[in-house]
């Protein structure tokens, strides 16, 4: 991200407006009218909390599901790709180069809500030629939150 | 037994250091917020780590060359010719040691003889005078001033030169006052070394760590001053590699030689391990150095604009990640303006006589600290001032 205001967002996305400004030496009218802008044309498309489930007691289950489909005369993979993100379940849908075209993260109460919605909704849209559903086991790091917390300290309080 | 009697006279006649004793005050309280430190608050970036840890795996634990890895001088070569414009022959122009703190007592034994002077310019880094007493030689200090942003003026250089004048320590950026050195002053005191034939020790250790687009020249780019000057610096700060404890000295390949001689038998060699972190650093590091950079940047910025809302006289220093804000109005001195503003709201900030005479007045406020830690340590700050 080379614009710094947005970089700082995606870690600090609780700031207040002044507490932006602070931090970038930016005046708070100026951070305020960009984001606003950027709310507006849909650069920011939301914000979000980054939680560690294994610290809650939450039993829902993802999978990562790569989609093999054949892409369509005119539309490409775009047309099946928004069918297959609109569905609650998907959290994230990418196009990919490789073994496979779609890669689509779904997130389920249980296993056997991921495992219907993968059987009965996704493998049988049309175009669709090929899945295989990994379910995730662990979590390391999310959205560049990296799920230890390092200890910085060990610096003494006074060093030359 | 008298262990007074057995201590050198060197030794003995070193003063306990300002900054220990106040690290003892501060040691050991909870709920401090310190503005005293003197390392990066950023862990060492992990690919750098990594690659520590890889040399490990790869069972690189033994000596390596006294100057150091050659593949790493080569690389030390090539990143100061980018960053400093100056040409060093990796093979007898570049020696790694252990911090630059290694490489300024190197340098110090290797030129001085008993009762050569020393010039360096004050409030400086603490190691500074009680080194070149341990090297026989004489310190002779200039203070710089407020009024000048705390950069050297060749005329107050000139008036501390002698005829016993050896060598010139500096120290740009500097800590613990931020301060760099205008151009056309540092030309000035390039004539002044030329024309008295003195050595520079120029340590440059904060070097990268420079903001409002102010480009670094060092003092050994400038015409005739590459054959006199040794260049300093190391990856503790822009790296944010402190524990690694890893310098280099850049330097004609007589002086080199002559430091080598002290390091080959006091040192043997830098540890290997950090020489691979220190390679890395240098081949992929920049990234990272960068994302440190810009976020001192801001945090400086915005505790020089508090220091001067509440009242205490603040410059704007052009580089390391250290303010030096004036605290003359207060009536106290630094030491109990320090001692105070601790007791009556646990912040932590070194007096600025720690750093020499020419410090008092003054505090040293590291803002290499996270925003949110500033933010508090400056509300309390302001507090405290408000009831002076």
């Amino acid at each position: 991200m080379n614009d710094p205001l947005l970089t700082l967002l995606q870690t600090k996305a609780r700031y207040s407006h002044t507490e932006l400004a602070e931090a970038l030496s930016l005046s708070p009218d100026d951070v305020s009218t960009r984001i606003d802008q950027w709310e507006k044309d849909g650069t920011i498309l939301g914000y979000q909390a980054v939680i560690d489930d294994d610290k809650v007691d939450e039993t829902g289950v993802s999978a990562f599901i790569e989609v093999k489909v054949t892409p369509e005369r005119g539309g490409g993979f775009d047309r099946l790709a928004m069918r297959v993100a609109r569905f609650d379940q998907v959290v994230s849908c990418y196009l990919a180069s490789g073994g496979y075209d779609l890669m689509v993260v779904a997130e389920g109460r249980d296993l056997r809500e991921v495992a219907s919605f993968v059987s009965q909704k996704l493998s049988t849209l049309d175009g669709v030629i090929s899945t295989a559903t990994h379910f995730r086991l662990k979590a390391y790091k999310e959205m560049g939150f990296i799920f230890e917390i390092e200890e910085p300290e060990g610096r003494l309080p006074v060093t030359p | 037994m008298d262990y007074s009697a057995k201590i050198s006279h060197q030794v003995a006649n070193i003063p306990r250091s300002g900054i220990r004793d106040f690290f003892e005050l501060v040691q050991g309280r909870d709920d401090v917020i310190s503005l005293g430190v003197g390392e990066p608050d950023f862990a060492t970036p992990w690919h750098i780590r990594e690659a520590a840890i890889y040399s490990l795996e790869k069972g690189h634990t033994s000596y390596t060359s006294n100057l150091g890895l050659l593949r790493l001088r080569k690389e030390i070569s090539r990143y100061v010719r980018d960053f400093f414009h100056i040409d060093y022959t990796p093979d007898s122009e570049v020696l790694v040691t252990v911090g630059v703190s290694e490489a300024i007592d190197l340098a110090l034994r290797a030129l001085l003889n008993p009762g050569d002077e020393v010039i360096f310019h004050s409030p400086c880094y603490v190691s500074y005078l009680p080194s070149i007493s341990l090297a026989y030689g004489v310190p002779v200090d200039v203070p710089t001033r407020k009024a000048d942003d705390f950069a050297l003026r060749a005329s107050m250089l000139e008036a501390a030169i002698t005829s016993k004048s050896r060598v010139l320590m500096l120290n740009f950026p500097t800590n613990p006052t931020g301060a760099v050195m205008p151009l056309e002053e540092l030309e000035k005191i390039a004539a002044l070394c030329i024309q008295h034939d003195l050595i520079v020790i120029s340590d440059e250790i904060y070097c990268e760590l420079r903001y409002n687009d102010g480009e670094h020249v060092s003092i050994a780019s400038l015409p005739g001053m590459q054959e006199r000057t040794i260049l300093l610096h190391g990856f503790s700060k822009a790296f944010a590699m402190t524990g690694f404890r890893l310098g280099y000295a850049c330097a004609p390949a007589p002086l080199i030689e002559a430091m080598m001689k002290i390091h080959q038998y006091a040192m043997l060699c830098a540890p290997i391990t950090s020489q691979a972190a220190a390679l890395e650093a240098l081949e992929h590091g920049e990234a990272a150095m960068t994302k440190m950079r810009d976020s001192y940047h801001h945090r400086r910025d915005y505790m020089v604009g508090r220091l001067n809302d509440m009242g205490l006289d603040c410059h704007s220093p052009g580089g390391a990640f250290y303010v030096f804000p004036d605290i003359r109005k207060s009536g106290l001195t630094s030491k109990d303006f320090a001692m105070q503003l601790l007791s009556a709201e646990d912040v932590a900030a070194v007096p600025g006589d720690a750093f020499g005479e020419a410090g008092e007045g003054f505090l040293r406020c590291c803002y290499a600290t996270s925003l949110e830690e500033i933010k508090t340590a400056m509300n309390r700050m302001e507090r405290f001032v408000g009831t002076l």
